[in-house]
């Protein structure tokens, strides 16, 4: 059994990184902009859409069909919170939970109406797919491929929020918007901004994931929890954190099903238990 | 205290004006159209809303190629949508289809909670109750008006374990989900293929809804029996095949057999290559090669923009097959009790093969075949290539 365990712990980050994946764009919205948004799987799902029809209707080659996810839902962020969600800023979050989960249900049955309730179909390019023999070990390509993916998002990130003016403006509104309007900054197009980067990111995750996760109308809410348990336990509004957290609950659920699989389902939610006990603000929550 | 009063007595006579205005208008509305209504009750939206497209569709097809015309007595079909998840919601909209619109039988019924929670109103107002979708062993025991015209888990299920004992394959790891009919479709296969003198290395539930099966592969993987056996809810058939072909069980010597619901016909071009070479055990496959179901499928496929049947449509054929015969039998009487006994031992052609009603537990009685997936141009399907006769019901 201990020989599996490089294995376990491989599909264990693996899974974790798709974990953090679609979850990252939540922390942002929620985290930054103080919005509890559980729409957001409502965007991941608009941008596996996107990536579907990208690839089946317009022939474009998975790789590139990623950034039209990105910007598809990145775009569809920036219309609704410029309609919809800077009006409930203010608002209390009971307001903008209530907002945010009918606007789940109105995609839902969107989705429903105009793709009809089947899984959509994936193709991934021949070097993506069957396992990869390193050192005796087997593992498969997509997930390497994930894992890279995570290590560029963490980076370009990081990088974007912390060393750039953007990044800067960014953190300077959500701490104090009357300060940083007074300093010149353009609050509303920072969040707006900000907004259509967390929707995007959920595009992306959206696209990635279906290989793993499948897409069918009912995606919003069947990962709701799971985007949920990410955010809580890295705590919202940095990347470190819910990156944390996410290979962790990652790397306990698949030892979990792997070594007691009758017990198994159960190991993500006793580990957030744990976690949340040891680190009520999260691993890395922003001090409000 | 005064104020709540006066406000239940102004309930009160509005509920009484309401009620004899109801009263009023109902006889006027029977006298209308003295139609024989089937109340149709499917989820056609939610995540089952599949199995109730498919079954609706295909009772359209039935009706569409019949006449709606029976014994003298137009057959009007009403369609209701309890979007398959709350047992509560698909009883009431039972009753209600039977107060208000004078249903005389119902049918549909996509889930076995949903069909559970409706017997006792099938049986409270002796109506023939068809149960077209949900496949749990137990449901036509719940009530003396249930036919069931689709498929018993277990009856799919046993004939699949048989033929691996048949075939050199001595070992097996089972993968279900865990919910009743997994558990059921868990129990029939262990049981069968240790008759059968094989062994189970295994058996791995895994929970309803589960993102990932990496782990449960795996340690299926390292376990190496001869075969997995899976069942899964029809949409988890996709990321099963996919995550199985791509963890190379398969180049590890595992043979992947499942229930046909794995490969649902529906998704079967969905879910492509990994599923080629698969084998199966169901009641119904698109590509059974009869001139009925040839028929079937190019029908099914005109009318709804070609979609392919899949096996929950031929429950919803048959089963208004079942009431359309029915209703001939007893010459339109509608009375439910007759319109039963009418349906009891009544043997067919269905697009699936020959089938019948078994007289005892109305349950139905049919081939199983076994199939291997199979690309033809272009497309892929479940091409069947041995079968077992008459197979009733092994879970009741």
């Amino acid at each position: 059994m201990l020989g599996n365990l490089v294995g376990v712990v491989f599909d264990g980050i693996a899974y974790g990184s798709l974990l953090f994946i679609i979850s990252i764009g939540l922390s942002v919205t929620m985290g930054l902009m103080n919005f509890v948004n559980l729409a957001h799987g409502a965007f991941a799902m608009l941008g596996g859409y996107a990536c579907v029809i990208a690839m089946t209707r317009l022939g474009v080659p998975f790789l590139a069909s990623l950034p039209v996810a990105f910007v598809v839902s990145a775009g569809a962020g920036i219309v609704l919170e410029r309609l919809l969600y800077r009006r409930l800023y203010r608002a209390t979050h009971l307001d903008q939970v209530l907002f945010s989960i009918g606007l789940v249900f109105m995609s839902i049955a969107a989705t429903t109406y105009f793709f009809g309730s089947q899984q959509q179909p994936v193709q991934l390019p021949e070097f993506l797919r069957g396992q990869i023999h390193v050192l005796g070990l087997d593992l498969g390509s997509y997930r390497l491929f994930l894992i890279a993916v995570v290590v560029a998002i963490t980076l370009a990130l990081t990088w974007l929020i912390e060393r750039t003016r953007f990044g800067a403006q960014i953190r300077a509104s959500v701490d104090n918007q009357q300060a940083s309007a007074g300093l010149g900054i353009n609050v509303d197009r920072v969040f707006s901004l900000t907004f259509a980067l967390g929707s995007g990111l959920a595009g992306l995750g959206g696209g990635l994931g279906i290989d793993v996760l499948g897409l069918d109308p009912t995606f919003p809410l069947k990962y709701i929890v799971y985007f949920l348990l990410v955010v809580a336990v890295g705590g919202a509004g940095t990347i470190k954190g819910p990156l944390i957290a996410s290979l962790i609950l990652g790397v306990f659920d698949v030892a979990g099903k792997y070594y007691a699989p009758q017990v198994g389902s159960f190991v993500i939610y006793v580990a957030m238990v744990v976690l949340l006990l040891l680190f009520p603000r999260g691993l890395a929550g922003r001090r409000v | 205290m005064k104020l709540n009063n006066a406000f239940t007595r102004r309930r009160f006579i509005g509920g009484v004006a309401a009620t004899a205005a109801a009263a009023a208008w109902v006889p006027r509305a029977a006298a209308a159209a003295d139609s024989f209504k089937i109340g149709l009750i499917l989820p056609l939206t939610g995540p089952f809303a599949s199995t109730g497209r498919q079954i609706e569709a295909a009772c359209r097809l039935y009706m569409a190629r019949n006449t709606d015309t029976v014994a003298g007595r137009k057959i009007e079909l009403l369609v209701r949508d309890d979007t398959g998840l709350a047992a509560e919601t698909t009883k009431r909209i039972a009753q209600d289809m039977l107060v208000q619109d004078r249903v005389q039988v119902l049918a549909g019924f996509g889930l076995t909670p949903l069909a559970l929670a409706t017997a006792p109103v099938a049986t409270e107002a002796k109506v023939p109750m068809i149960v077209m979708g949900a496949a749990t062993s137990i449901i036509p025991q719940r009530s003396p008006f249930i036919v069931r015209s689709g498929f018993a888990l277990p009856q799919v299920t046993a004939p699949i374990a048989d033929w691996a004992g048949r075939n050199k394959i001595k070992s097996a790891v089972t993968m279900v989900t865990d919910y009743a009919p997994g558990i059921d479709a868990e129990k029939t296969f262990v049981k069968r293929f240790s008759d059968a003198g094989g062994s189970i290395g295994e058996s791995l539930r895994t929970p309803l809804r589960n993102p990932d099966y990496a782990p449960f592969l795996q340690r299926a993987k390292d376990a190496k029996p001869d075969a997995l056996f899976v069942f899964v809810p029809s949409g988890e058939g996709t990321a099963v095949l996919k995550q199985f072909a791509e963890r190379g069980l398969r180049e590890a010597g595992i043979n992947l057999i499942c229930t046909g619901d794995v490969l649902d016909d529906d998704l079967l071009d969905t879910i492509g290559a990994p599923a080629l070479g698969v084998v199966s055990s169901h009641h119904y496959s698109a590509a059974h090669p009869s001139p009925e179901n040839k028929a079937y499928v190019e029908g099914m496929m005109k009318a709804n923009g070609g979609m392919r049947p899949n096996f929950h449509s031929v429950g919803g054929y048959d089963g208004m097959h079942l009431i359309y015969e029915a209703v001939k039998k007893t010459g339109g009487t509608g009375d439910g009790e007759k319109i039963v006994a009418a349906m009891k031992g009544m043997a067919w052609t269905s697009p699936r093969g020959p089938m019948s009603i078994d007289p005892e537990t109305r349950d139905v009685i049919q081939n199983v075949y076994i199939r291997k997936v199979e690309s033809r141009d272009g497309h892929y399907w479940n091409v069947e290539f041995d079968k077992v006769e008459n197979v009733k019901d092994p879970g009741a």
